[in-house]
């Protein structure tokens, strides 16, 4: 089975953000912020994963709660832009 | 004069006034007065007397404010606790300040019972906000129930030098200290810092900076002070955002540390005055990089830039006029308004222009001294010339030019200062050598683009089957994020003085600065 865009955003987050901990339970739609897992410098880790991993180029205007703050959020996000010109 | 007094005879002039903005709830004067009102009267009638310490244990959120003026207006003092805090050392501060009550949203309720527990102080007054289905988590009052009180002004007979907050930071022992400020204390800062800022009660002032941090709390403390309008976000993670509630709200005062400007100047498709609104820029906590400040004037040309420097222990020290900041973009400036700031030598002789020394800080915004730590509290707060008064050794080299400007040259210590937040290494080591597969470990700062410093940590195994990712795991279940170490290496020894004693110095000195 190949694995999914969710899959590879949960592994990164798991293995950046908690650490490698997959004892936590991390719902796709919990918000990363306010659940502590993410902070500033993360979003910015998260965004040159994005950037990397799916050849996505972010603008400012992307880079909001909307679109990075849950695994269900990134996961759309990046979905939509795969395969799509990116945007200036 | 005692600090709730601003917020009582604001609302009288200016009911109707915004107060506070928050994602969830705006407030104007009148509901703020009288919501701390009624939740001072809660914690009266909880058995919280004068001078009682009471924990602010949130995140920036429209309760945390509600509860600091409310814990004011009971006569008790406010600590502000950072909402990452951990629970060992929650419990500590607990049984250190011997905390009456400790206010705190659903969230963080287990570490709450966790501290309380580790702490066996079982007589704590704890109230809770509502968890998002509308349950008050069990073992606290509800938040909600508390402000259904009527707001009976209680009778405390609080005097402006009672401690109004007790601030805890970082310690070199590894054990936080408790910064104690007295209603004069916050008076004279706030008055100080309102006057260079040259803030008006129409400012509208954005902080994403925590409260529990002394330079977040002061935007609230200022706002209200003056009169003006505080909007209160979680954080910077999502400066786009940020910069849309700039826009929507109009705001006019926008307070940085160096990893926000970092973080403003990586992004991409930012145009020259595109936050027109804008009167003032602050930054504090460590010196902007001199391209930094040139890039900020470019994408802010309407707005003052201000360079600061201070410490909680007398909560600013220094600020850089404006339109001194072409001449002297590396000057953190000169002391704030009646103030006084200069540099002496190892025998506390004042030292000439160009030679650096210690800071030395007077004034009306010095601290009292670390709650119940003299032999803390006697190497800052040292005898003066006046034999009435302590002065403030701040424990930071500085250097003056010849007209007297201030520039930065070290600590004298071994602090790191990461994301504008200081760290002892003791308190980070102390966790690192609390874990039973590590035998020895130091901690370092690294020179970081973003972070300033970032925290490097040395570490020889005595387990050789752990990680790098499992000692970060490990340190981010005790410590708050901003200590969290970014950075692990594994050492077959640690670097040594001659005299067998691990050097940080020596260890700093062996690692590359971070990309």
């Amino acid at each position: 089975m190949t694995e999914t865009i969710k899959d590879k955003v949960r592994a990164f987050v798991i293995e950046n953000f908690l650490f490698g901990d997959t004892s936590y339970d991390l719902a796709d739609t919990a918000s990363l912020i306010e659940n502590d897992i993410i902070d500033s410098t993360g979003v910015l880790e998260l965004v040159a994963f994005i950037e990397d991993q799916f050849g996505i180029v972010m603008g400012d205007a992307d880079i909001v709660p909307a679109n990075l703050d849950s695994l269900a959020r990134i996961s759309a996000f990046i979905e939509a832009r795969v395969g799509a010109p990116a945007t200036a | 004069m005692r600090f709730e007094q601003f917020l009582i005879g604001n609302a009288g002039r200016q009911a109707a006034k915004t107060a506070l903005v928050t994602d969830r709830r705006r407030l104007s004067y009148g509901e703020f007065d009288d919501l701390t009102g009624r939740l001072a009267a809660a914690l009266a009638r909880a058995g919280v007397k004068r001078n009682d310490r009471v924990l602010v244990f949130m995140d920036n959120c429209w309760e945390a404010a509600v509860s600091i003026f409310a814990i004011l207006k009971a006569g008790a003092t406010f600590s502000p606790i950072n909402a990452s805090t951990k629970a060992d050392k929650l419990a500590y501060i607990i049984t250190d300040c011997e905390a009456a009550a400790i206010l705190t949203q659903a969230k963080l309720m287990p570490i709450v019972a966790e501290a309380q527990a580790l702490s066996g102080n079982s007589d704590l007054f704890v109230a809770s906000t509502a968890a998002p289905n509308g349950q008050t988590p069990a073992d606290a009052i509800s938040f909600e129930t508390c402000l259904a009180e009527v707001a009976t002004p209680v009778p405390h007979r609080g005097i402006d030098v009672d401690l109004a907050m007790l601030i805890y930071t970082s310690g070199s022992t590894g054990r936080p200290k408790g910064v104690m400020m007295t209603h004069r204390n916050i008076d004279a800062a706030s008055d100080s810092i309102t006057t260079y800022l040259r803030n008006e009660p129409d400012d509208i002032i954005l902080n994403v900076l925590p409260l529990a941090f002394d330079y977040g709390l002061y935007q609230m403390l200022m706002a209200i002070r003056i009169g003006a309008t505080l909007v209160l976000e979680k954080s910077f993670a999502f400066p786009h955002a940020i910069f849309e509630r700039i826009r929507e709200e109009g705001v006019t005062g926008f307070p940085l540390v160096p990893t926000m400007a970092a973080m403003i100047l990586q992004m991409r498709d930012l145009e020259p005055g595109f936050l027109p609104s804008l009167r003032y820029l602050s930054n504090t906590a460590a010196a902007l990089p001199p391209p930094h400040i040139a890039r900020l004037r470019e994408l802010f040309p309407g707005a003052r830039l201000y360079s600061m420097y201070g410490l909680t222990e007398c909560k600013r020290c220094t600020y850089l006029p404006p339109e001194e900041l072409d001449r002297r973009p590396g000057s953190v400036g000169i002391a704030i308004p009646n103030t006084e700031a200069f540099v002496v030598d190892d025998e506390g002789q004042r030292a000439p222009p160009g030679v650096p020394g210690e800071l030395v800080i007077r004034g009306p915004h010095v601290m009292q001294g670390y709650w119940r730590n003299d032999a803390a509290t006697e190497r800052m707060l040292r005898p003066g010339t006046n034999r009435w008064e302590k002065v403030l050794y701040t424990g930071d080299l500085f250097q003056a030019d010849e007209e007297g400007f201030l520039y930065f040259v070290g600590r004298k210590d071994d602090i790191i200062k990461t994301r504008g937040e200081k760290v002892a290494p003791k308190e980070v080591e102390t966790v690192l050598h609390a874990h039973p597969g590590i035998a020895e470990a130091v901690v370092v700062g690294v020179a970081d683009p973003v972070l300033g410093h970032a925290i490097a940590a040395l570490v020889v195994l005595s387990d050789p089957s752990l990680t790098d990712k499992d000692i970060i795991r490990h340190c981010a279940r005790h410590l708050e994020d901003f200590m969290v170490p970014k950075i692990v290496e594994f050492r077959t020894e640690l670097p040594k003085t001659d005299t067998g004693k691990v050097s940080r110095r020596l260890a700093a000195e062996t690692m590359e600065p971070a990309q």
